[in-house]
């Protein structure tokens, strides 16, 4: 690929934005688009494996069997989830081990809502429902991204995200409908993760940094607060419909645009998260740190096997899988 | 275990990702092999135990494929105009280009 960036070239890329084409990992990209798509689904990626981190927490915990299945497979499709994503990254030329490592080494961000703690069982609801629900709001769009890679492979997740929006839902309203103590506890929940989930789509408009060329490029098909506008419309309604009240009591259904205008959003407190002060960012990437140095062995033993089978005399390879046990 | 710097080297010698693998699923009888994404893996019967954990986790699948990603071969975006040449002046592949006589049918 010819990196040079003439005002030609930047023309006919845009052009070929504002017909609707879909670019390619090999097609010819300004510098800016390329670096920005690395950074937003190298980020995207991240969170899909440290968003197991809070809901993992749980799986040992679950109240009952249903709930337990339930969650594994969930989880299970969010390790999934990062590895679609890593590799729709890589197709631009960088290395999943590079990505890791920019995790790892702190230089890679993911998103804040995960530095968030699962103090209760209903937490896991609450993620379910709203955090899952604002992704699948956020991914919806994504997959008609202007990247390929990145539209199909949300695509794929999009499919996914459906079962764990319904699953959050659902242990949500059953514990709305319980004792006192489980109305209580889902209340609590639901208003520690209301606001965080809220920050999920990022600053408003006006302070939204990359948003206008990301826009222009197609990446982003809606502004963040109307994604965030447009979540707070289906939320609302699901709330109500299971008796669970929005921590805000500014919230007010605004006849004339037709959406329920919320109160302000405390963005000092996403700034503080997103710079690493929120209450879990330290357990995050210590934990994060750990399951990869923990599994280290079982990668280099893959190796190890791998490279002893290629030295072996070609007689042992077999396409077959197992040979026939010997007759005496 | 110790903090890391920003830019510090993590991955020491002899760690790796493993080797990138791309997908071909197969859903339905007679339908043409998809290409679905990627997976690293030390070798291909890994790369095909990947793949079936993760993209065949619901609803069945016929036939699974797995290609060591630097063993595919691809045209460039730059090459495409001369190399995908449509040929449009070549009226004579196409059946239009041929006369029968009047009448005559299923031909
Ligand atoms: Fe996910
Ligand atoms: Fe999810």
């Amino acid at each position: 690929m010819d990196a040079v960036e003439s005002p030609e070239r930047r023309a006919a890329f845009e052009a070929r934005i504002a017909a609707g084409e879909v670019i390619e990992p090999k097609d010819w990209m300004p510098e800016g688009y390329r670096r920005q798509l690395l950074r937003m689904m190298s980020q995207h990626a991240h969170s899909e494996v440290v968003g197991m981190l809070p809901e993992g927490n749980w799986i040992t915990r679950a109240p009952t069997l249903r709930r337990k299945i339930g969650l594994l497979a969930k989880v299970q499709d969010e390790a999934g989830h990062g590895l679609y994503l890593y590799c729709a990254a890589e197709s631009l030329g960088v290395s999943r081990d590079e990505m890791l490592d920019a995790l790892h080494d702190g230089a890679a961000r993911y998103a804040s809502i995960f530095n968030y703690p699962t103090l209760s069982w209903a937490d896991i609801g609450a993620i379910g429902w709203l955090v899952d629900g604002a992704a699948v709001v956020n991914q919806t769009l994504l997959a008609k991204c202007s990247f390929g890679p990145y539209a199909r492979a949300m695509l794929r997740i999009c499919r996914e995200e459906n079962f764990h929006r319904r699953q959050g839902y659902e242990i949500v309203a059953t514990l709305a409908r319980g004792t006192a103590a489980q109305r209580a506890m889902v209340q609590d929940a639901v208003n520690r993760w209301w606001w965080p989930t809220l920050m999920m789509f990022g600053p408003p408009d006006a302070e939204s940094a990359n948003s206008e060329a990301l826009m222009r490029w197609r990446v982003k098909r809606q502004s963040n607060d109307a994604q965030r506008q447009w979540f707070i419309n289906l939320t609302v309604p699901q709330a109500n419909a299971i008796g669970i009240e929005l921590p805000d009591p500014e919230l007010e259904f605004d006849a004339e645009s037709g959406n329920w205008k919320s109160g302000a959003v405390d963005w000092d407190e996403f700034r503080r998260v997103l710079r690493g002060d929120g209450p879990c960012n330290h357990e995050r990437m210590a934990a994060r740190r750990r399951a990869h140095e923990e599994g280290r062995w079982v990668r280099q033993a893959a190796q190890a096997f791998e490279a002893r089978r290629r030295t072996r005399a070609p007689r042992e390879i077999s396409t077959t899988p197992r040979r026939e046990p010997a007759h005496v | 275990m110790s903090e890391r710097k920003p830019g510090a080297e993590s991955t020491p010698p002899g760690d790796s990702q493993l080797p990138l693998f791309e997908v071909f699923v197969q859903e339905k009888s007679g339908a043409a092999h998809q290409h679905v994404g990627s997976v690293h893996a030390a070798d291909a019967e890994q790369a095909l135990q990947n793949a079936r954990d993760v993209y065949a986790r619901r609803g069945a699948l016929l036939s699974l494929w797995v290609v060591a990603s630097d063993a595919i071969v691809a045209t460039t975006p730059e090459d495409s105009p001369c190399f995908f040449d449509p040929a449009p002046h070549k009226i004579y592949r196409h059946p239009q280009f041929y006369h029968t006589p009047q009448g005559v049918k299923n031909l």
